[in-house]
């Protein structure tokens, strides 16, 4: 895109410049647009696994209710309470949603097609999603009310949790790809099984891995069953109680930006990103971003069908599963996949 | 300059975080302009008063909670640094071979016990 802007007669850098900020909004656009449309879809398949019909009201097939809530808080009055600190009150929401969306400034679309190529796109991620942290906790404290507080106590202790052992899943996935990059995680993938099947998850060794990281992921994004932030009958809304208007709307947005992250996650560290599932020539022909938007098409169902269907877990339980099961487990395959890595590819 | 080229990679994620900001800036500030026009804001002492079913607040939100919180807290700086320290290896293990794999199992093994050593004093149980 630069080229085009330098052939029209502007200076290179401002070129740059344009191209790199057209192409933020290239991706920050269709990602509104995207998480309007899976909550819709998310509506459906809880509907449809409850046996009833969902939205289908506005617009064919109700398809046009995410953008009618979203016109409806919109226009609603931003109730900010008189006990809340103002200052931070405001500053939650922006910075959840902020963060939601700057984590997709590393994720490979296509071979080449990635905002920054930085050669620690994985560990850039694992940061920025720390950060996300702090839009909870800022909420909960700064709502100065009872259910926010519990709330964003409990869902930052969640997520810290599950973030330990995330990384130490990172971490077997980055020993096998031998590098920090996601492209080149992703062909590191390329013809992974006897040269046909693209994808870490078939590697025996790291199929358990990826298991760990599906669950993680649902803890760290607070989704059912892990959704005990939003527990209603415990907790009112949890940490956006107390908020209204485009706030709140900016949770439930921030919310599902993440939940596609980490199915872009899903798709990209353990089935082959871009790639097509086998390594087969014709497969080639369909364009890398449509591979990418079907796996994490695919994840985001199975985050619906796990939502529709598992009952939500006790709060003890989460973190007994988070310390006494998954973190001796990441670490001990972190052992294990070295181990194996030292005796078959640096050993000698 | 070497340096500079590998910061300018990162020079997108800086406009990237600008916009982003910008962007949300505008859905949260937006809105509230928007309802003065509309004549939707119209705050009154009970709608501004913090939530709690119904009736007024028996206790400031903000008094004691669980200590436990800040053990998970401190338990997390621990092992999160222990990531820290794996990251590097992983990506170097090609050049330090057996004495860095065997080095960082060592390493692994003394945070192994101290793990150990919290879950039998009981700094992981919730009830």
């Amino acid at each position: 895109m630069t080229e085009t802007f330098v052939y029209w007669g502007m200076d290179p850098d401002w070129a740059w410049f344009l191209a790199t900020v057209a192409g933020i909004l290239l991706i920050a656009l269709p990602l509104m647009l995207a998480v309007a449309m899976v909550i819709y879809v998310d509506r459906k398949v809880w509907a449809a696994m409850a046996l009833r019909r969902g939205p289908n009201v506005v617009g064919p097939f109700g398809l046009l209710q995410s953008f009618a809530d979203g016109l409806k808080v919109f226009l609603q009055e931003t109730i900010i309470p008189t006990a809340a600190n103002k200052g931070l009150f405001l500053i939650a929401p922006i910075i959840t949603f902020t963060v939601a969306l700057m984590a997709w400034a590393v994720i490979p679309f296509n071979s080449g097609a990635v905002l920054a190529n930085i050669n620690v796109g994985l560990l850039y991620i694992f940061a920025i999603s720390s950060l996300g942290v702090y839009g909870v906790v800022i909420s909960g404290w700064a709502s100065n009310s009872k259910y926010p507080f519990f709330s964003a106590m409990r869902a930052s202790a969640q997520m810290i949790s599950y973030e330990v052992s995330i990384g130490f899943i990172i971490v077997c996935v980055v020993l096998w790809a031998n590098s920090f990059n996601l492209n080149a995680i992703v062909w590191a993938q390329k013809g992974h099984i006897f040269g046909l099947i693209n994808g870490f998850a078939f590697n025996p060794l790291l199929f358990p891995v990826w298991v760990l990281f599906l669950i993680s992921s649902l803890a760290e994004t607070q989704r059912a069953p892990f959704d005990l932030t939003e527990a209603e009958s415990e907790l009112v809304a949890g940490y956006q109680t107390e908020y209204s208007s485009m706030s709140f709307a900016l949770f439930w947005l921030g919310e599902y930006a993440n939940v596609l992250l980490m199915c872009a996650l899903n798709a990209t560290l353990f089935f082959g990103g871009w790639l097509p599932p086998l390594d087969i020539g014709f497969l080639y022909l369909v364009p890398g971003w449509i591979w990418l938007f079907a796996k994490i098409f695919f994840f985001f169902l199975v985050f619906s069908w796990i939502k529709a269907t598992v009952p939500r877990f006790r709060y003890d339980q989460l973190m007994r599963l988070g310390w006494k099961i998954f973190l001796p487990m990441s670490l001990i395959f972190v052992v294990i996949v070295s181990g194996f890595l030292m005796f078959t590819r640096y050993g000698a | 300059m070497v340096a500079t080229e590998y910061l300018l990679g990162y020079l997108p994620i800086l406009i990237f975080l600008g916009v982003a900001l910008a962007l949300s800036a505008l859905f949260v500030f937006l809105p509230i302009g928007v309802s003065r026009i509309t004549g939707s804001h119209r705050p009154d002492t009970a709608k501004l008063s913090e939530y709690e079913s119904g009736f007024p607040a028996f206790e400031s939100p903000r008094s004691q909670f669980d200590v436990r919180f800040y053990l998970v807290a401190i338990l997390f700086i621990i092992f999160d640094l222990e990531a820290a320290f794996l990251f590097p290896w992983a990506v170097s293990l090609e050049f330090t071979g057996w004495p860095g794999w065997i080095t960082m199992m060592v390493f692994l093994a003394e945070l192994a016990i101290g793990f150990a050593y919290a879950w039998k004093k009981g700094a992981l149980e919730w009830e």
